[in-house]
């Protein structure tokens, strides 16, 4: 049945309230976020198989990712000082506050890898904090993607299947660059095959989230997506994750070409966290979003 | 205590024992004259801050959308009249927080902040509020909103205060057509069903409750509504679900990915000793 | 109603829920009409033609209610000869002085009535009794006597009608007011009503209709109105009209029908009951004219009637003087009746502000009014406030009639400045209703009593306070005074005892004394026990009664639940606590309810009085089959049929031969400023409106005459529910200033193309007077109609803006003028002629040349609009 271009709304005005996060604080922090957790599990990986040089930056980078995250978080709140009322409770069904335990039990543990790494202190607490950090790190890593999902947010609600492994894909490409772009070249190998698998799956992951949103009809949930600044943003990302593979691939040879790769992939990864945020303002913003989708899912008579 | 007849009893499943009756609003916008005594009130009782003067030119309605500090909201729309009838027809209708049977806002709250009182409604605490602000973009009918001067998230309370003392919230009782009606929210049903009989009967079609149902997408609303209208010509959203009904699944497939990473990792590491 | 009294609205909604039919008659479709079946649009102005189209359905389709209308009317009583009526005179009526644009009304009563000079001029010095002279009837005191129209005195009659005029019991001979109103508005056709109103014949025939099927022995009526049909310089004829279909349709003094006049706010109705009006002393009782009322018998005599309640207009009056001057007044002194002031002619509120302006009147007091923002032609209240020695505002906050002199919009045009305005202005804080002990009189003559809720802060004191300790402290100053004219102030009743530490008045021994009580001081329980030998004081006759048995009557809440749907214990209402008014109609003349379904109050022959749900509004034991004696006079005049105890005959008036200074009968003429002309008669305007002749008073052009298309549109002045008034009370606050936060004018699309304005944008509009700047809203609500073949766009503009508060914005009633209702000098602000452009408007000096300009264009001279 070929949907109706005609929809009423209030005057044009939005019907949910889009969220009240800054995209510094929050879109930064799904990419710093993702950028730790992904971090500590390459750090894990490559602490166990020996790769100290790659597992050092690893875990530096969770560590300095994570502080800068929970800054941002703090900051985020509209009364900081109180932000130790994320662990009055613990509730299941609010990925915040399953986020808020898991970050309480990963700081520490993350911190303290990179502590006993930098200072060499009490070297087996630091290699079990390690394997702590990696295996609480793909948690950090995805469970953002339920946050943002799990609201009424037309273009986030309506990806929440593809999300986590856009994440997921997302963090790994970050963590990946980020030991291309800080590691020696023969030191990199974990690094550099973790950025090719993440970067693969970004691609992959974004391609099928914003195909399987489009729908006929005047409210596409893959056009916040495609469109305006969100739009710009998710394939300038695209473009940069791409190049960022092709020359991690090809720059087994070249530390140039590598520490090249390696920030671009970190580019792409915090360019597309924010391009997600944005079109998911767009989508809040603009009242067909929420009105077609749901009139569309409804029988001709209006009841559901 | 109370049999539910609703099927649905949120303060139970809360906790709370031997609990009064859920109580709820039934807005009969058909009877609704746009006086705005309804704002008025509440923001009386509940020392609500003033929102923003300014002229929208959206007809008479200057308060625009519900928010941190407005938690009843009349809307006007200016319509041609349906047909037998002619000329215009001005719709009126008191929005407020529906108290959702499955409560968006109530669920992702981290804090404990939002809770169930013991009759059924939805409240927040403004001393535990840390105002992360995940309950603004939770609400389906974009209801609930955080507040600049203090930070903080803030909605309707149904005048919790008030129902503890017995009393019906303001804005019902300044209410002067009983446009805003209190009460066991399963007499407001009954008569509510009833009145849309009598509206169809007299040849208004277009009358219909919204939020009445406990099957809908939220368990129907603690506060639910008569109206003359498609629920988006009043700025609600036709068929809202609450966000919780897909978390589990959305649980499943964070899962999913986060074995992958860990899966990618893992076998990263095996081999290659350096 | 529904915007300006949401809470008394909520009955209409109650009686909508049991099937009642609501109509709503208005330039604008508003909240009202979004809940009434049916809206009629029409131009403002035009009601008298709609009305008397409704009457001329009924008269000429016969849906009267014959068997009242012969018993209860005066539809089979004779005219004199001399009568002529609008369909004579192209419009007028006879006895017009167009010289002194006056009407005598000596032709206008019945036939057989004495012929007499005029009422007021019988007993001028020296010819006690006789005929005056030729010219007595058109002298300058005959026309001071009209200006002060008598109009809003209770019971009219007086010598122009009297208790047994001559009938036609068949209504058929052409000078029985009957046939007389037959043939006056046998032009008021459906086709008329189109061509004036902008009615549909269809929607028009459907009225007709929905209003006769209505009316009846089963079922009846109510007309609701307010200022939309009293703000005209017709304003009391369009009443009369509804007064006349109501009667012709049976639906006076029955339940579900009368007519409800709608007072604009809390205790209008008791500041006209106990009057803040000049013309006017408690209880409607006329406040003597210097020509005419010399002494007190004299005074009576010239007011009275022979017959009904009326009869006994001088035990009111006696009372009254018995409750001022107390000891002091006595049979000797003619109970100190030379103490009351005199009336000279009309010292309306607009007369006085001329005076003020004219430097005649030094000082001013406001209590709660805000005239800079809420009267008429703003800039004329303007400057009469600059030009007084002192004003003293009492308000509950700083309204811009306190601040005029510091922020009115003439110091931003440059026409006044601060330091050359030599007014002393003094701002007392007012208690608010909750910090008061007091009355409310409201719409229905239903008084509630209102209890302090909490003591008023700082300086803040009740009106009663300030009222009380001013006398007393000038009561103090002339305590030793030997002069004359200091005695009315010395000899006033002035012991009211004080609580508190505010030594605040108590508002209860006030109520004790407009109640009223007998020579040993027991209170009184009944007007009808009121006398005219001194041994009764009352200080308002019609609330005679309210505490009865010293039990402050007003104060009652037993809930509606617990009492019948009359519901006599809630409050109290003038007079006796009768609810209707003249509701013996609401029985035929045999004493039996029109219908059972109607029932109201009936003659019980075995207890020989009248019962029922109401208190019958009629003498309790006087049976239906009574019929006075020749000679009788007052109460016993009263037959058993007279069911309008008020008026002279007993009768409910169809034709008015006396109370109504422009006219026994309504007509239409157009408003002051219009851009039509009458389709009716040829007389344009009302021959006899008052106009303030004043060079800050110009007159637009109307009609077909010259100048007239430079203001081709008609605005409307009205309120919201989100205000109050003059804003005193809302402008002020957050929560009500960010409902409505600017000033706008409502604008059809069709006028927004016509004129580039666009919603949210801003338009000016201007009159001769001003030019105001306002937001826009473009809507539907306010549609172009078609008016004599052209296309009429009306503009909406709520009135409540002035320069303080939170919201704050231009006042519309800047652009008013004061051509005034003749009967009670009321404003025309319902019917504007005006221009309006896009953008905002000059500031400073140009402001006034942009208004120059429009009143150059239109040729508008010192004379222009003040033709007869």
């Amino acid at each position: 049945m070929v949907p109706d271009a005609q929809f009423s709304s209030y005057y044009g005005r939005p019907v949910i309230k889009e969220p009240v996060w800054q995209a510094p604080d929050v879109a930064g922090y799904l990419f710093f976020g993702g950028l730790a957790g992904a971090s500590s599990v390459l750090a894990a990986s490559a602490h166990v198989s020996g790769h100290r040089d790659v597992a050092r930056v690893a875990k530096l980078t969770a560590l300095g990712a994570i502080s800068l995250s929970a800054a941002a978080l703090v900051h985020d709140l509209g009364r900081p000082a109180r932000f130790t009322n994320m662990l009055r409770v613990f509730k299941p069904s609010s990925p915040m506050s399953v986020g808020s335990w898991l970050l309480a039990g990963y700081g520490p543990v993350a911190g303290a890898a990179a502590v006993s790494e930098v200072t060499g202190i009490l070297p087996a607490a630091g290699a079990a904090a390690t394997l702590g950090a990696g295996l609480l790190g793909p948690a950090i890593a995805t469970y953002t993607a339920a946050l943002i999902c799990d609201t009424a947010v037309p273009a986030w609600h309506a990806g929440y299947r593809e999300m986590p492994y856009v994440f997921a894909g997302s963090a790994a490409s970050a963590a990946g660059g980020m030991g291309l772009l800080a590691t020696a070249l023969d030191a990199a190998e974990p690094a550099r095959r973790l950025a090719v698998l993440g970067a693969g799956a970004e691609l992959v992951a974004k391609r099928r989230l914003i195909k399987r949103l489009a729908t006929p009809g005047p409210a596409s949930l893959s056009e916040p997506y495609e469109t305006g600044r969100a739009g710009v943003m998710l394939r300038v990302a695209e473009g940069l994750t791409a190049g960022g593979l092709a020359g991690a691939l090809l720059g087994r040879r070249s530390r140039a070409l590598s520490a090249l790769s390696g920030a671009s992939l970190l580019a792409a990864s915090a360019l597309t966290r924010f391009g997600i945020f944005e079109a998911g303002m767009a989508s809040a913003r603009d009242p067909k979003y929420t009105i077609v989708p749901q009139r569309q899912r409804l029988p001709q008579d209006g009841r559901p | 205590m109370n049999p539910d007849v609703s099927g649905a009893d949120p303060a139970a499943r809360a906790g709370h024992v031997d609990h009064p009756p859920r109580m709820g609003f039934f807005t009969d916008t058909s009877i609704c004259i746009g006086c705005k005594a309804c704002e008025v009130a509440c923001k009386e009782w509940n020392a609500v801050p003033e929102d923003g003067i300014s002229l929208s030119g959206m007809s008479y309605d200057n308060t625009v959308s519900l928010g941190a500090s407005t938690w009843r909201h009349v809307a006007f729309i200016e319509q041609p009249a349906r047909p037998p009838a002619e000329g215009i027809r001005w719709l009126m209708s008191s929005d407020v927080c529906k108290h959702c049977t499955e409560s968006a806002c109530l669920d992702v709250c981290p804090t404990g902040a939002l809770f169930r009182t013991e009759f059924g409604t939805v409240v927040v605490q403004d001393d535990v509020c840390n105002g992360c602000g995940y309950c603004v973009p939770a609400c389906p009918f974009g209801v609930i909103a955080r507040r600049e001067e203090d930070g903080q998230a803030h909605k309707c309370t149904l005048c919790y205060d008030r129902l503890g003392a017995g009393l019906e919230p303001a804005c019902a009782k300044a209410c002067p057509t009983q446009s805003i009606q209190f009460g066991p929210l399963d007499e407001l049903r009954e008569r509510a069903r009833l009145r849309v009989d009598d509206l169809h009967a007299a040849g208004e079609d277009q009358a219909r409750l919204y939020l009445d149902d406990p099957a809908d997408g939220i368990g129907g609303g603690g506060a639910f509504f008569l109206l003359l209208d498609e629920p988006e010509v009043y700025g609600l959203p036709p068929d809202p679900v609450v966000t919780t009904r897909d978390l589990p699944s959305m649980w499943r497939h964070v899962a999913i990915a986060a074995a992958g990473l860990a899966g990618a990792a893992i076998a990263l590491g095996l081999g290659r000793r350096r | 109603m529904a915007e300006c009294h949401p809470v008394g609205f909520q009955w209409v909604m109650e009686a909508k829920a049991r099937g009642a039919t609501v109509i709503h008659v208005d330039p604008r479709f508003t909240r009202t009409s979004a809940l009434a079946d049916l809206h009629v649009p029409l131009r403002a102005g035009s009601d008298i033609v709609f009305l008397g189209g409704i009457v001329n359905y009924v008269l000429a389709s016969e849906k009267y209610f014959r068997d009242y209308v012969l018993n209860y009317t005066n539809a089979a009583t004779l005219l004199t000869e001399d009568f002529a009526d609008t369909e004579d005179l192209d419009g007028v009526f006879s006895g017009l002085d167009r010289e002194h644009r006056t009407y005598d009304f000596e032709t206008w009563r019945y036939q057989g009535a004495e012929v007499s000079a005029a009422a007021g001029d019988r007993d001028r010095p020296g010819e006690p009794g006789e005929p005056g002279e030729p010219d007595a009837s058109h002298g300058p005191e005959h026309r001071q006597v009209r200006q002060a129209a008598r109009g809003e005195a209770h019971g009219a009659g007086g010598a122009a009608a009297h208790r047994d005029p001559d009938r036609d019991e068949t209504l058929q001979d052409p000078r029985c007011v009957f046939q007389v109103l037959k043939r006056h508005f046998a032009r008021y056709t459906p086709d008329m009503v189109e061509q004036a109103c902008g009615v549909p014949p269809e929607v028009f025939a459907r009225v007709c209709q929905l209003v006769t099927d209505n009316s009846g022995p089963e079922r009846t009526t109510a007309v609701v109105y307010s200022v939309g049909w009293t703000q005209h310089t017709v304003g009391a004829q369009y009443i009369r009209t509804a007064a006349i279909l109501q009667l012709l349709l049976g639906n006076i003094g029955r339940p579900g029908g009368g007519i409800l006049a709608l007072r604009g706010h809390a205790s209008i109705q008791g500041s006209t009951d106990i009057p803040t009006l000049f013309d006017l002393l408690p209880g409607y009782l006329p406040t003597p004219h210097v020509h005419g009322n010399e002494d007190l018998a004299t005074y009576v005599d010239a007011e009275s009637t022979d017959k009904g309640f009326w009869a006994d207009m001088g035990s009111y009056m006696v009372s009254l003087l018995k409750a001022w001057w107390g000891e002091a007044a006595t049979a000797d002194n003619d109970f100190c009746y030379d103490y009351l002031p005199r009336l000279t002619g009309s010292h309306s509120t607009y007369e006085t502000v001329a005076a003020q302006i004219a430097g005649d009147c030094p000082g001013y007091f406001l209590f709660g009014e805000n005239p800079a923002v809420g009267s008429a032609n703003g800039r004329m209240q303007r400057f009469g406030l600059a030009n007084l020695d002192w004003l003293v505002v009492r308000d509950l906050v700083m309204i811009e009639s306190a601040t005029f002199w510091q922020n009115g919009p003439e110091i931003e045009t440059g026409e006044m400045r601060t330091e050359d305005i030599g007014t002393e202005v003094f701002f007392l804080p007012a208690a608010a209703h909750t910090e008061k002990n007091g009355s409310f009189t409201n719409t229905q003559r239903m008084l509630q009593w209102h209890h302090e809720a909490v003591e008023p802060a700082g300086d803040v004191r009740s009106d009663l306070w300030f009222a009380y300790h001013l006398g007393r402290r000038i009561r103090e100053k002339l305590a030793a005074s030997a002069d004359e004219m200091d005695r009315p102030v010395q000899d006033l009743t002035w012991d009211y005892p004080v609580e508190g530490p505010l030594a605040e008045p108590s508002a209860e021994a006030v109520l004790a004394e407009v109640n009223g009580w007998d020579a040993n001081g027991k209170p009184l329980s009944s007007y009808t026990q009121l006398k005219d030998d001194g041994s009764t004081a009352c200080g308002c006759w019609i609330y005679c009664g309210v505490r009865a048995d010293g039990v402050n009557q007003a104060a009652r809440r037993k809930p509606g639940s617990e009492q019948s749907w009359v519901a006599p214990e809630w409050g109290w209402a003038w007079p006796a606590n009768r609810r209707i008014l003249y509701n013996r109609a609401s029985a035929d003349p045999d004493g039996k309810p029109w219908s059972e379904r109607k029932a109201l109050v009936w003659w019980d022959a075995d207890e020989g009085k009248w019962t029922g749900h109401d208190v019958a509004d009629f003498i309790a034991d006087r049976a239906p089959s009574y019929r006075p004696d020749a000679d009788a006079t007052g109460v016993a005049a009263i037959s058993g049929v007279d069911p309008f105890i008020l008026q002279a005959d007993g009768k409910g008036w169809l034709f008015a031969p006396a109370g109504l200074v422009d006219g026994p009968l309504p007509a239409h003429y157009e408003p002051q400023e219009s851009p039509f002309t009458n389709p009716v008669y040829g007389q344009q305007r009302n021959p006899v409106r008052e106009i303030i002749r004043h060079p800050r008073n110009p007159l637009q052009p109307s009609g077909r005459e010259l100048g007239s298309e430079v203001f081709p549109y008609v605005a409307t002045t009205y309120r919201l529910t989100e205000h109050h008034t003059a804003g005193g009370m809302s402008r002020m606050l957050p929560y009500l200033s960010e409902l409505q936060p600017e000033f706008f004018c409502e604008v059809s699309p069709e006028l927004a193309a016509e004129r580039g304005l666009e919603n949210g944008g801003w338009a000016t509009i201007v009159t001769a007077r001003a030019a105001v700047e306002a937001r826009v809203l473009v809507t539907e609500r306010i549609r172009p109609i078609e008016v004599q073949g052209r296309r009429l766009h009306q503009i909406g503009l709520p009135y409540h803006w002035g320069a303080n508060g939170l919201s704050t914005g231009d006042s519309a009633n800047d652009l008013a003028h004061l051509a005034l209702d003749p009967n009670v000098h009321i404003q025309e602000v319902k019917a504007l002629a005006c221009d309006i452009r896009p953008g905002r408007r000059p500031r400073g000096p140009a402001l006034r040349e942009l208004v120059r300009g429009y009143a150059r264009r239109a040729g508008i001279t010192d004379d222009t609009g003040t033709e007869v």
